[in-house]
Formats: C-alpha cells, sequence, structure tokens
C-alpha cells in the first residue's frame, strides 16, 4: 500500500483498473467526467470582469443567464451561468484535479529531474534543451488542443474516455479523428529519436 | 453535497492520472509515436473494464440512467478530434493532463495552458461564424451503441442486449491492452 502511494508509476493493470474506477464513480455519483469546457468558463469569468455587460441576469433564459457571446449564450445560457457562479460542480472538480495532481507529485518517492520537468527527456533528444522553444510548443499545442477540444464539444476525458465508456458514437467519431492526426505528426516529429 | 463530490473525485482524478503517467508528456509521446504502450494499455484496459461495469450497473438499477451524458455527433467532432490530435503530439498534452502536470509541477504545462485558454477564447468568437457552417451537420446526433435505458439518447444496436454489446466492447479493449508489448521505458 505504501509503495502504491508513494511509487512514481503504477503498473498498466492497476492504472487502468484505477483510471476506470474514477469515471465510473463520477457518472455513478454525479455525471461523466468532462475537463475542456472549464477553460471557457475561465475565459468568460475573465472576460466578465474586464467587460461587465458580458454576463447578465436573465429570468427569460433557462439556466437564469444570457450572454451577449454566442457561446457562453448557448444551451439556455449554461455556460453563461457556469462562468457568473464559478462555486459549480465542473468548476471545483477541475481545480480539484490540479490539487490531486500536487499531492501526488508531492507524495512522489522517485522525483524526475528539474530539466525534464521543463522539457521532457524526447524533446531535448530531438530539439535540444531550450525552454523557450519547449513553451513555444506547448502554448500553440495548447492553443490547437483547446479550439479542437470546444470544436468537437470534449476532449480525451469527456469524448474518449467518458464517452467510450458509455457506448457513444461521438466518443469513437473523436478517438479515430484524434489518433488519426497524432499517431502519423508524432511519428514525423520524433524521427530517428531511439 | 455537490461542491464535495467534486473535491473528493476531482483529487482522485488527478492523483490518479498522475500516478498512470497520462501527465507525462514524455509517455504520451511514446505512445503517440507508437513505441511505449504502457498509456495505450492503460487507455484500453479502463475504457473496457468502466464500459461493462458501467452497464452491468445500469442494467441492474444500481447507477441511475438519468446520470448517462450523451455528447452529440456531428462533423466537428472529427475535425476538432483531428485538431485536438495535432495540438496533442505538438505538446504532449490533453486538456486534464496539462492541468494535473501543472499541479504536479511540470513547467512546460503552464504555457500549454496559457495556449489552452487563448484557444478557448479564440473559440469563443469563432463560434457564431462557424455555427451554420457544415462543421455542424448532424452525423447520428446523441446516439450510443448500447441502450443506455436513458430516453434522451437514440440507440444505434437496439435489437441487441446492452450487456452483450458493452460486453462484447470491453472483451475486444482488455484483449488488445494486454496484447500489446510491455516494453516499459520510464
Amino acid at each position: 500500500m505504501k509503495s502504491f502511494i508513494f511509487q512514481k508509476q503504477w503498473s498498466w493493470r492497476a492504472s487502468g483498473i484505477a483510471l476506470g474506477l474514477a469515471f465510473l464513480l463520477a457518472v455513478a455519483l454525479v455525471k461523466p467526467i468532462g475537463v475542456s469546457t472549464q477553460f471557457v468558463i475561465l475565459d468568460g469569468m475573465a472576460w466578465d470582469l474586464v467587460y461587465n455587460d458580458l454576463i447578465v441576469k436573465d429570468s427569460s433564459a433557462k439556466k437564469g443567464y444570457s450572454s451577449s457571446n454566442v457561446y457562453l449564450n448557448k444551451s439556455g445560457g449554461k455556460y453563461a451561468k457556469n462562468a457568473a457562479t464559478p462555486i459549480n460542480y465542473s468548476f471545483i472538480f477541475v481545480i480539484a484535479m490540479i490539487v490531486g495532481g500536487f499531492i501526488a507529485g508531492r507524495l512522489q518517492s522517485d522525483k524526475e529531474s528539474k530539466e525534464a520537468m521543463v522539457v521532457p527527456a524526447i524533446w531535448q533528444s530531438k530539439f535540444g534543451q531550450s525552454p523557450g522553444k519547449r513553451h513555444m510548443a506547448t502554448f500553440v499545442g495548447g492553443v490547437l488542443v483547446l479550439i479542437g477540444a470546444r470544436l468537437a464539444g470534449g476532449c480525451t476525458s469527456g469524448h474518449m474516455m467518458s464517452g467510450m465508456m458509455q457506448t457513444s458514437l461521438s466518443g469513437y467519431l473523436f478517438t479515430i479523428g484524434t489518433f488519426a492526426v497524432a499517431v502519423p505528426v508524432a511519428i514525423y516529429m520524433y524521427k530517428g529519436v531511439e | 453535497m455537490d461542491i464535495i463530490l467534486a473535491i473528493i473525485l476531482g483529487l482522485l482524478f488527478g492523483f490518479i492520472l498522475q500516478k498512470v503517467g497520462a501527465a507525462n508528456p514524455q509517455k504520451i509521446i511514446g505512445m503517440l509515436r507508437l513505441h511505449d504502450f504502457h498509456l495505450a494499455k492503460v487507455i484500453l484496459f479502463a475504457i473496457g473494464i468502466s464500459n461493462l461495469v458501467l452497464f452491468i450497473l445500469l442494467a441492474t438499477g444500481i447507477i441511475d440512467s438519468g446520470h448517462i451524458s450523451v455528447k452529440a455527433s456531428y462533423v466537428g467532432v472529427i475535425v476538432g478530434g483531428a485538431i485536438f490530435g495535432l495540438g496533442w503530439a505538438v505538446s504532449g498534452f490533453c486538456p486534464g493532463t496539462g492541468l494535473v502536470a501543472a499541479g504536479a509541477g511540470r513547467k512546460d504545462a503552464l504555457s500549454f495552458i496559457a495556449g489552452g485558454l487563448l484557444g478557448a477564447f479564440a473559440y469563443m468568437l469563432m463560434y457564431a461564424s462557424l455555427k451554420p457552417s457544415f462543421l455542424f451537420n448532424e452525423l447520428g446526433g446523441k446516439i450510443t451503441l448500447a441502450t443506455t435505458g436513458n430516453d434522451k439518447f437514440a440507440v444505434l444496436l437496439p435489437g441487441i442486449p446492452a450487456i452483450v454489446v458493452a460486453g462484447l466492447i470491453a472483451i475486444i479493449f482488455m484483449a488488445i491492452a494486454w496484447k500489446l508489448p510491455d516494453n516499459e521505458k520510464t
């Protein structure tokens, strides 16, 4: 048990069971896990701080809030409501995830090198040790990942894991689209690396 | 009550993502370039087992089918998946694992999150003009392969008992997870 909490990484079997149970527990107790929507919610909160009229209370909207932004306003103002009321299940869940990662990282007995926490070893062996170059790639990657996830209506958590768990067609379509591009790109990017 | 569950389930999920290696871009890239199948085995095993247990618990009424939430299928799911895949390969992070990695102290995850916030913002601005395009043409709508028991969602294979569909998928996924080589390189 002790090593289970402190070891750097679990075996694939233990990992698969734990991950599967996490998704199952969430749907049993509340609803399927999803993450990428919360990037929109945080943006909405920040945008509403700068521009006060972005989200307004609106009793005629299904969720009680409406927004001048069409995306925040969709589904009866669902996103507008969540951005206006940050203490909601999905947002707190995502904040708790970050803390969960922090705790796991802190308790990890076998720490990674400081360099690898900025530039992963595989990136170093192909593109060098420059943190700037790595940050540039992760920043651009982040832009693409969130545009893609929002266009698709979900990410690895919502579509791939939660979706396929429920045998949802959309989960399969998303997964096919994702791997059809990610695999050849990753192979090409890291060609020649051991 | 919901907030307490959000804290407990979120902590658990973040902890697990870190422990399975999903928040490590090294492992993600290793999987995507078909060199290190650890994460592929984990994901396939997790989907297989949760799929089977979910449909057993739905059939026995232990899980309320009202908790099921199926996303719609439309052209943008595939196109968005492809754009997502490009960013995933370039960065080695996805939205959830990027957040967990930042929590665990990975500095490159912070620039990923900053990019993600910009990407999400760009999408909020683009949405109104994308909405009428072919990207939102339906490809089946909110539909599942197996019967969930929730009338809100259509079923692709209504003639076959849900437990058979889910069971077969689970067997296939878990068998592939078992068969893929376990060439663990950490």
